[in-house]
C-alpha cells in the first residue's frame, strides 16, 4: 500500500519537474534562437513602444514581444537574462549596475513628463513653484486659498476649499520622477519623504496607476494629483505651469518637455532631467530608457539575433521617433539622439562592434 | 476477483496521494514564504507587526496599518453582510422554498459569487464612492468617498453568497419532524425560526460566515480600487486605509530592493497566518458551541 502511494507521488513530482524544465527550455529557445525579440519593463512608454514594435514588424518582419511589467521587473528580467532588452523610467544606479556583473548600457528612447493636475470649479490655469507643490503634498498647505498659492496666481479666484491630495498607490516611475524633482527643490521634502518609486506619503489618497489617479482627481472636488502628461491630455484635465530652475513658469507641452533635455548630457545618458537648467524646459521631465548588455554574446545568442536587436533600437530612435508625438511623447532632441547613436555603436558581439 | 482488489488499491493510492499532496503543498507555501521573507524577518523581527511606518525610501517597514486595515474592512463587511445573508437563507428555505421566485433569488445570490472582483471595484468606484462622498459631506466629515467604510460595503455584498448559500443548505437540513413538533405545540413561524431552526443550524451558519470572512480577508482588486491606499494608521472607519493584500498588489511590481521585496513577502506570510488563525479560532468556537 505504502509503496503504491510512494510510486504515484514520485511519478507526479518527476512529471512536474520535467514539464517545468521543458517549459524553461522552450522559453530559452524563444529568447535566443528565433527572430523574435523579447523585451520587458516600463509601463509608461508602453503605448509608444507597442506602436513602434508593431510598425517595425510590418516593415522589417521582425517580431518584438514586449511585456509592460514595470521598470523594476524590466531590470530584473534583463539581469536574469530572460529577455533581450529591458525598459526603465529610472536609470539603474551604480550599485545596480555593478550587481549586474557585466556592463549594461542605457539608450534613451523618448522623454516623458509628469504634470500636476487638479479639480477646481472652472479648472483655471494655475502656476506652482516646487516649494508650493512640496508643501501641498506634505500636508502643510491645506486650503486652496492659502496665501502661498494665491500669491503665485494673481487674478485667479481660488475657493476656500480643502485640498485633497491624490498620489499613486503602486510603485511607479511616475512617482520617482515626481519625488526626484521635489527632492531637488525642497529641503523639507528631501528630509521627510525623499525619492523613490513608492513613498511613505504623509497624507492623501492613493490611486492605482495613472488612470486611477486621474479618476480620483476627476471625481473628488478640490483634489490635486500628479499624472503622466499623456493622461492629463487624454482625460482633458488641467496641467499646472511649474517654475523651472531658470525662474520661468513653463507649461507642459511636447516641446517644453523635449527642451528639458537641452543640457549637457553625460556620455552614458544616465541623467535626471528634473529641474534641469534648460531655460525653457519643463522641470518635471525624464528620459525613459531601453537597457541591454553591452556584450551580446551570452546565453548562446547568435550574431544574427544580436544584430536584429541593435537594428531594432537604431530604427526606434531614428524612424521610430515620428510615432512619439501623436501619442503625446516627446521625441529625443538632436544632442540626445547623437549620444544614443554613440552608445549603440559601442554594442559588441564577441568584442566586435555590431554597427559600423 | 484479484483484479478488482487491485483496482481498489490503486484508487485508494490515488486518494492518499492527492490528500498527502495537499498537505505538502500547504507546508511548501509556508516554507517558501518564510525563506523568501527571511531577510525582513531577521531585520525587523516582531516590530514588523507593531511598526506603524511603511517607508520604502528609508527601508523601514512596519505592517500595523495594513493589518488593521485588513481586519477592519473584513469584520465590518461581515457585520454588515451577516444579518442580510441569514435573512436571505431563511427566506429561501422557509418562505419561498420552491417555485419560480425561489429559483430567481437563488440564482441571483449564486451569480453574485461569480462576478469578478474588478467589476465590483468599478461599481464601487463609480457608483458607491460618489454616494458615500455625499453622505460624508452631509454628516460633516472629510469627503474622501473612498476609504475603509466604502470597501467594507462592497466587500459585504461580495461575501453575501458564501454565508447565504451555506446557511440555506444547513437550514434546509433541519429535520421536518422537529419543526412540526414545535408547530404542534403552538409555536409561531417566527418562534420556530428563532428557537428551532437557527440554533439547530448554528454551527453550519457560523462555518459559512467563516468562509465569507476568509474571502473578505484576501480580497485584493476591488478593495485596492476603493480603499484610498493610504499607508497611515486609519483613525476612523471613514478614513482611507490599506489592506495587506492590496499593498502587495500595489507595490510588488516595482519593488527592486531585496529588503523591500522580502518585507512584501512577509506581509503575505502575515496574511497567511492571520487567515489560518481566524479559521482555527472559528473551528474551536464551533466545537464549543454546537448544541444538538
Amino acid at each position: 500500500m505504502k509503496r503504491t502511494t510512494f510510486i504515484i507521488l514520485a511519478l507526479i513530482i518527476s512529471w512536474t519537474i520535467q514539464s517545468n524544465s521543458q517549459n524553461m527550455k522552450a522559453l530559452k529557445e524563444k529568447a535566443m534562437g528565433s527572430s523574435e525579440l523579447l523585451g520587458a519593463g516600463a509601463t509608461f512608454p508602453f503605448p509608444f513602444y507597442s506602436k513602434v514594435f508593431d510598425e517595425y514588424n510590418k516593415i522589417k518582419g521582425v517580431k518584438v514581444n514586449y511585456q509592460a511589467i514595470g521598470s523594476g521587473g524590466g531590470i530584473k528580467q534583463l539581469t536574469s537574462k530572460t529577455v533581450d532588452f529591458g525598459a526603465t523610467d529610472a536609470f539603474m544606479d551604480d550599485k545596480e549596475l555593478s550587481d549586474a556583473g557585466k556592463p549594461i548600457i542605457h539608450i534613451p528612447t523618448c522623454i516623458g513628463a509628469v504634470v500636476i493636475t487638479y479639480n477646481l470649479p472652472g479648472n483655471p490655469k494655475l502656476k506652482f513653484t516646487g516649494d508650493v507643490v512640496s508643501a501641498i503634498f506634505l500636508g502643510k498647505i491645506t486650503s486652496w486659498n492659502d496665501k502661498r498659492i494665491t500669491s503665485l496666481n494673481k487674478g485667479v479666484k481660488l475657493p476656500n476649499q480643502k485640498i485633497v491630495v491624490v498620489h499613486r498607490s503602486d510603485g511607479s516611475g511616475t512617482t520617482f520622477i515626481f519625488s526626484d524633482y521635489l527632492t531637488k527643490v525642497s529641503k523639507d521634502w528631501e528630509s521627510k519623504v525623499g525619492r523613490g518609486k513608492s513613498l511613505n506619503w504623509p497624507i492623501g489618497l492613493g490611486g492605482k496607476g495613472n488612470q486611477g489617479v486621474a479618476g480620483l482627481v476627476q471625481q473628488t472636488p478640490g483634489s490635486i494629483g500628479y499624472v503622466e502628461l499623456v493622461y492629463s491630455k487624454s482625460n482633458n484635465m488641467p496641467a499646472a505651469l511649474i517654475k523651472n530652475a531658470s525662474g520661468n513658469f513653463i507649461e507642459p507641452t511636447m516641446s517644453s518637455v523635449s527642451l528639458s533635455a537641452n543640457i549637457e548630457l553625460p556620455a552614458d545618458t544616465r541623467v535626471s532631467l528634473t529641474n534641469s537648467n534648460s531655460a525653457q524646459g519643463y522641470p518635471m521631465s525624464s528620459f525613459t530608457w531601453l537597457i541591454l548588455y553591452k556584450e551580446l554574446n551570452y546565453n548562446n545568442r547568435d550574431n544574427k539575433h544580436a544584430k536584429a536587436l541593435v537594428d531594432l533600437i537604431w530604427w526606434m530612435v531614428h524612424q521610430g521617433e515620428k510615432y512619439a508625438q501623436p501619442l503625446n511623447y516627446s521625441p529625443l532632441p538632436p544632442q540626445a539622439l547623437k549620444k544614443a547613436e554613440t552608445i549603440l555603436k559601442s554594442v559588441t558581439y564577441n568584442g566586435k562592434p555590431i554597427l559600423k | 476477483m484479484k483484479k478488482l482488489i487491485n483496482k481498489d488499491k490503486i484508487f485508494r493510492g490515488i486518494l492518499y496521494a492527492s490528500a498527502f499532496f495537499l498537505i505538502v503543498l500547504l507546508f511548501g507555501f509556508f516554507i517558501t514564504f518564510i525563506l523568501e521573507s527571511s531577510e525582513s524577518l531577521a531585520k525587523f523581527g516582531f516590530s514588523f507587526i507593531t511598526g506603524k511606518q511603511w517607508d520604502p525610501v528609508d527601508g523601514h517597514f512596519g505592517a500595523m496599518p495594513f493589518l488593521l486595515g485588513t481586519l477592519m474592512t473584513s469584520f465590518l463587511a461581515l457585520i454588515i453582510s451577516f444579518p442580510v445573508s441569514i435573512m436571505i437563507a431563511v427566506f429561501l428555505s422557509e418562505y419561498f422554498y420552491k417555485g419560480f421566485f425561489h429559483n430567481i433569488i437563488k440564482t441571483a445570490v449564486e451569480l453574485l459569487a461569480g462576478i469578478p472582483s474588478i467589476v465590483f471595484g468599478f461599481w464601487g468606484l463609480f457608483t458607491l464612492v460618489p454616494l458615500i462622498r455625499e453622505f460624508q459631506l452631509a454628516i460633516g466629515i472629510e469627503p474622501y468617498g473612498v476609504g475603509i467604510f466604502t470597501s467594507a460595503l462592497v466587500l459585504s455584498i461580495m461575501i453575501i453568497p458564501y454565508t447565504a448559500s451555506i446557511s440555506r443548505e444547513v437550514i434546509s437540513m433541519v429535520p421536518t419532524d422537529v419543526k412540526e413538533a414545535a408547530y404542534s405545540l403552538g409555536a409561531t413561524k417566527f418562534e420556530v425560526i428563532r428557537k428551532i431552526i437557527l440554533p439547530y443550524s448554528g454551527s453550519g451558519i457560523f462555518a459559512g460566515a467563516l468562509l465569507a470572512l476568509g474571502r473578505a480577508l484576501g480580497e485584493t482588486m476591488a478593495v485596492t480600487m476603493i480603499i484610498g491606499n493610504s499607508n497611515g494608521m486609519p483613525d476612523s472607519i471613514f478614513a482611507p486605509g490599506n489592506t495587506m493584500a492590496s499593498v502587495i498588489a500595489n507595490e510588488f511590481t516595482e519593488a527592486t530592493d531585496s529588503t523591500y521585496v522580502s518585507a512584501l513577502i512577509e506581509i503575505g506570510l502575515l496574511l497567511f497566518i492571520v487567515t489560518a488563525l481566524i479559521n482555527l479560532i472559528g473551528k474551536y468556537i464551533i466545537k464549543k458551541t454546537v448544541q444538538f
